[in-house]
């Protein structure tokens, strides 16, 4: 279980919010932020989730020197086990996330199980992630489910 | 803003659009923010030559931000304690999203009054794209 580093950024944050269309002060004006109820600048409920920016292994990433699978001057490659989709996230906030304070995550394996679909067979795989603050307590739990289809016929691998 | 136990009741309810015509350019802002570049989400020709789509689609991820913009618009600015959702069905560029967020019950929660939130965002069909549910912490 490898911890990885999350700085939460200032500039990160502001980008976040404006993704969702979010204009609310807390996100991007320190003053305003310092004098309401959070305290601060903090990030919106699902923000955690841009720590993939600072997980070096993150697969979702164009990386220098390896082909990308995306499309270029031909329309890409669907790499080993890619086409899963996120079925289901669950977040446990045990406080907000502080603009400035630096999160450390680590993600285990959880649960894994199967349903047959009219297409083939899905596969469900859970991954937990905790996000801790410089003195090691909880801030957010996250569980991801992600499914993956075996189309009908095709062995398991 | 904030919600308070004494005048919040089991069945109160608040719909909010979060999403209007939904761009293209908007889910390759959630990627660049978020870090998730799987071309499913913003390249044409793979979503639909290699993955076989109509298209591209939204990361859940996005609806799920989208719908926690509406929670928090609700409920205040660091009170959710939990959010969780399931994705029922992808979100396509043009969609119009609309969250209505209904209050399931008010209980306690280690002496803190809380509101147990059920959340449904849909599409301009009425089709529900993601469902779950949130606590949020109230005032007395």
């Amino acid at each position: 279980m490898t911890e990885r580093s999350f700085p939460v950024e200032a500039g990160h944050v502001l980008m976040f919010a404006r993704t969702i269309g979010d204009d609310n002060p807390v996100y991007r004006d320190p003053e305003y932020a310092a004098a309401s109820e959070a305290g601060g600048l903090i990030a919106p409920p699902t923000f955690t989730q841009a720590s993939a920016q600072f997980d070096p292994d993150y697969r979702l990433r164009p990386k220098p020197g390896e082909k990308w699978w995306g499309s270029a001057s031909g329309p890409g490659t669907m790499p080993e086990g890619g086409g899963g989709l996120h079925a289901e996230q669950h977040f446990t906030y045990h406080r907000p996330v502080r603009v400035g304070e630096v999160l450390t995550f680590s993600s285990r394996p959880g649960a894994t199980w199967e349903k047959n679909g009219r297409s083939g067979r899905l596969v469900f795989t859970e991954q937990i992630t905790e996000y801790r603050d410089e003195s090691g307590e909880l801030v957010v739990t996250a569980r991801a489910v992600g499914v993956l289809r075996h189309p009908a016929g095709e062995e398991s691998r | 803003m904030t919600l308070s136990a004494a005048t919040l009741k089991p069945g109160d309810a608040r719909s909010q659009v979060v999403a209007e015509d939904l761009t293209r350019t908007q889910i390759v802002q959630y990627a660049g923010a978020s870090g998730d570049y799987n071309p499913l989400h913003t390249d044409e020709p793979f979503a639909r030559d290699v993955a076989g789509y109509p298209g591209v689609f939204a990361h859940g991820m996005l609806t799920m931000a989208l719908t926690g913009r509406a929670l928090t618009d609700w409920a205040g600015d660091g009170r959710l304690l939990e959010y969780g959702v399931r994705f029922t069905a992808q979100v396509w560029p043009g969609d119009t999203l609309t969250t209505t967020a209904t209050v399931r019950e008010i209980a306690d929660r280690d002496g803190v009054p809380v509101a147990l939130i059920d959340v449904v965002t849909t599409n301009q069909e009425g089709a529900p794209v993601m469902t779950g549910s949130a606590v949020a912490r109230l005032d007395p």
